[in-house]
């Protein structure tokens, strides 16, 4: 693959709060600091994180915003201050007494783009701290290497690191809902509302990244593709952790997708058991009931068991009527949506307090860690693309280029270098816009129909073709070309014999 | 440490799409047809939907008038399994297969107006099934009568789809006549390549695949050794160099079936269910 030198630079700001300011600063407020890191990939791609940080202490106006009784109230007054663009980070050091961050608690991370972090100790602890927020609200060592991949050595990532969605510029998403038994159960599920209600507002955050589009549909008389067991102690029916990879496959085959659209397609499946199987668990690996009664799998969907509770009355009259709990089934399908996409919470430091994203499904620091990850594996896509097309027509040399691919690749290479080079400026908005740019002109380039080798005679083919037809036909035109050339020469000699 | 262990053998791969290419036509090579049919069957029958399956048959024996029992395409001649059945998807039939339109497949380098049924849309985390059968020569392979396929091409082929990551490992499988020649010359890596030279009527691999079910541990080791010297008429090859992992480690359902990885959702997202997304109360 291409070497990738890339230079990430993040513009930070660090702001004191009166009574945080360590005593060993190494200048007095205000003054600028650089903080490079290189997080290296392999022999001849690296990737350089720049975090260009700006200590300053606070103003009037965010000072009264500091004063306010909760953390989330004060992330929420400070949001409205601070203008922050895309990529870019703020940290408020508040004072070791201050009452804003919980017993326990060092860092709280708000929904936007900043952060509070509690002052003690040393200036290097504080950096170190510092560090810790910064990478966790941008990009981490781990996240840069999990998207270069394909160049790194072989052994040092497990075979689960790539297991986040590729970035791609459009997502299809579909909500299926099962009904195996349609003559026990009637289900209702306001999928348009709750579509409206829930999950459009976080795909329209998430419309930065991509294009999404959704779609519903109802299936009957689906079935999974495994038997549960009866369990006696809790009188339901359960699902073991290893037999969950076998139900995918026979449903797949019903979900069908669109036929226009080439986006990956992610597909959320409730599946409302049978009558005969009800209630349904999902087992973890311990054999422990799972709470969300659901279960994912990396780059094609999420599947939840819906039970319904068993009627009154046994002479109950079926079918019974089923009205879904729309939000909690969203709870669940927009969390699996967010672990698709790689945003989890699980290696968080226990002093580190995140709020959560509320109704917008991700914050805004998540929002940049989608980027600055797809950021960068855009431009190594790109690279690979072009270098592997400038190989392709090197090896075959008559190949015909036509002018659209000839115009789509110095497209692609233009919006690669200026993708780059807003990544040097610390522009992350502009640095993705460039790089999907770049994608969609080198892959329009790469898998252009003419570029089919097959319709490119190599030379030795030629020779292989022409030589036995004309080898045998030239032999005996040379010899009499030959011929009369001597009959000629011979000619020409005999008149001065004559006389 | 065994999970560690077992972690590194396991393939990487999140999904499966499979390729199956007869390339003869007319009545007298209805072996082939058979025998691409019935992998077919058993590829969808470990879990691979036809959304990801690519095929490409001459699909000229159901429905030819010299077919005794129409509608029809037996695997042996005892006539027990119907693989032509009734839910059949041909993605490439009659005379759409042609090698451009194969390798249009594999490359990727198809017109913007071809159906998503007849792409081969994997990425760098699929495992993909190539499974090719035919009359075989050494070197080539043709294509119904009218033209060949050359190893070269298809080495050139496959390392487009290497440069593109269109495929985390390939199992490769050709069913014809000198058919060892066709993966001399591979170059990628994570290619497996297992070739039959077998002229007879059953398929190496057909019996084999029957047993097999969606949760088998068997591996890739069992299936090279389905075809001993005293059963079959011509001896099997298999080429293994350029595939990372150790066959005996690769299970058969890493390429004939689709085995899931799956993973328990925890976490759920705290929703207000009051309003539409107004924030900070």
């Amino acid at each position: 693959a291409a070497p990738v030198q890339v230079q990430l630079v993040v513009p930070m700001a660090v702001v004191f709060c009166p009574g945080s300011v360590p005593a060993d600063l190494p200048r007095p407020l205000p003054f600028r600091d650089v903080q490079e890191m290189e997080i290296s990939v392999n022999l001849r791609s690296s990737v350089t994180s720049r975090y260009e940080t700006r200590y300053r202490s606070t103003t009037g106006q965010e000072e009264a915003a500091l004063a306010a009784a909760t953390a989330r109230e004060a992330d929420a007054a400070l949001h409205l201050l601070l203008d922050t663009t895309l990529g870019s980070l703020t940290v408020y050091v508040v004072p070791e007494t201050s009452s804003l961050l919980p017993q326990g608690i060092s860092v709280y991370v708000g929904r936007h783009r900043s952060a509070l972090v509690r002052a003690g100790g040393s200036l290097a602890a504080l950096q170190a701290r510092l560090r810790e927020v910064a990478q966790l609200m941008s990009f981490t060592a781990g996240s840069i290497a999990a998207v270069l991949s394909d160049r790194v050595p072989d052994g040092q990532l497990g075979p689960d690191a790539r297991r986040n969605l590729k970035s791609s510029l459009g997502y299809e998403i579909t909500f299926s809902l099962l009904n195996p038994d349609p003559k026990s159960h009637t289900v209702d599920w306001d999928i348009e509302g709750a579509v409206n209600r829930y999950v459009r507002p976080v795909l329209d955050k998430l419309s930065l990244v991509a294009n999404f589009s959704v779609d519903s549909q109802i299936l009957y008389y689906a079935v999974l593709g495994v038997t549960p067991r009866y369990d006696k102690e809790s009188s339901s029916f359960l699902l073991s952790a290893h037999s969950l990879p076998h139900v995918i496959n026979p449903v797949e085959a019903r979900l069908g997708s669109s036929a226009a659209s080439l986006y990956p397609v992610l597909n959320f499946l409730l599946y409302v058991p049978e009558r005969s199987h009800s209630p349904l668990y999902i087992q973890d690996k311990d054999g422990a009931p799972v709470s969300t009664n659901a279960f994912h799998s990396p780059r094609w969907g999420g599947i939840m068991i819906y039970n319904v509770e068993a009627p009154a009355s046994p002479q109950a009259s079926l079918p019974l009527h089923v009205d879904v709990d729309m939000a909690r089934v969203m709870e669940v399908f927009l969390a699996q949506l967010r672990l698709l996409f790689g945003l989890s919470r699980d290696e968080v430091p226990p002093e580190f307090l995140l709020e959560g994203p509320g109704n917008e499904g991700l914050a805004d620091w998540e929002l940049d860690h989608l980027l600055w990850a797809h950021t960068v594996e855009n431009i190594a896509t790109v690279s690979t693309t072009l270098t592997s097309l400038a190989q392709l027509l090197d090896k075959i040399g008559n190949i015909v280029i036509k002018d659209d691919v000839a115009s789509e690749v110095y497209r692609a290479v233009a919006s690669v270098q200026s993708a780059v080079s807003q990544l040097s400026l610390g522009h992350l908005h502009a640095a993705f816009q460039a790089s999907k740019e770049a994608v969609t002109s080198s892959e329009r380039a790469f898998f252009d129909p003419s570029l089919l080798h097959l319709l490119y005679f190599p030379d030795d083919q030629k020779f292989a073709i022409y030589i036995p037809l004309f080898l045998p036909m030239a032999v005996p035109i040379l010899l009499s070309l030959a011929k009369i050339v001597r009959e000629t020469r011979l000619r020409k000699k005999e008149p001065t014999k004559m006389d | 440490f065994q999970d560690q262990a077992e972690q590194f053998f396991r393939s990487g791969h999140t999904n499966n799409w499979a390729v199956l290419v007869c390339t003869s036509r007319f009545w007298f090579n209805y072996r082939h047809v058979a025998n691409t049919l019935s992998v077919y069957r058993s590829v969808k029958r470990l879990g691979i939907p036809d959304s990801h399956i690519v095929l490409m048959l001459a699909d000229d024996m159901a429905c030819n008038p010299r077919n005794p029992k129409p509608a029809t395409v037996f695997s042996h001649k005892n006539m027990e399994l119907n693989v032509y059945g009734d839910d059949v998807e041909v993605d490439y039939r009659s005379y759409e297969v042609t090698v451009e339109n194969f390798l249009r497949v594999l490359t990727g380098r198809i017109p913007p107006s071809t159906p998503r049924s007849k792409r081969l849309l994997s990425d760098d985390r699929s495992n993909i099934l190539i499974y090719m059968t035919g009359h075989g020569g050494n070197g080539f392979l043709k294509f119904q009568d009218s033209e060949e396929i050359t190893n070269v091409e298809l080495a050139d082929a496959f390392e487009q789809m290497w440069q593109k990551r269109r495929y985390n490992e390939l199992l490769f499988i050709i069913d014809t006549c000198q058919g060892a020649s066709m993966y001399e010359r591979f170059y990628s890596p994570n290619i497996m390549a297992l070739a039959s030279s077998q002229v007879g009527e059953d398929s190496l691999s057909v019996k084999f695949l029957e047993e097999s079910h969606p949760a088998s541990q068997t591996n890739m080791n069992a299936l090279f050794q389905v075809c001993p010297k005293s059963l079959c008429v011509s001896t099997p090859g298999h080429r293994t160099d350029l595939f990372q992992r150790d066959p005996q480690k690769v299970l058969i359902t890493d390429f004939f079936g689709s085995v899931r990885k799956v993973e328990i959702t925890t976490e759920t997202l705290s929703l207000d269910r009051d309003v539409a997304g107004f924030e900070s109360k």
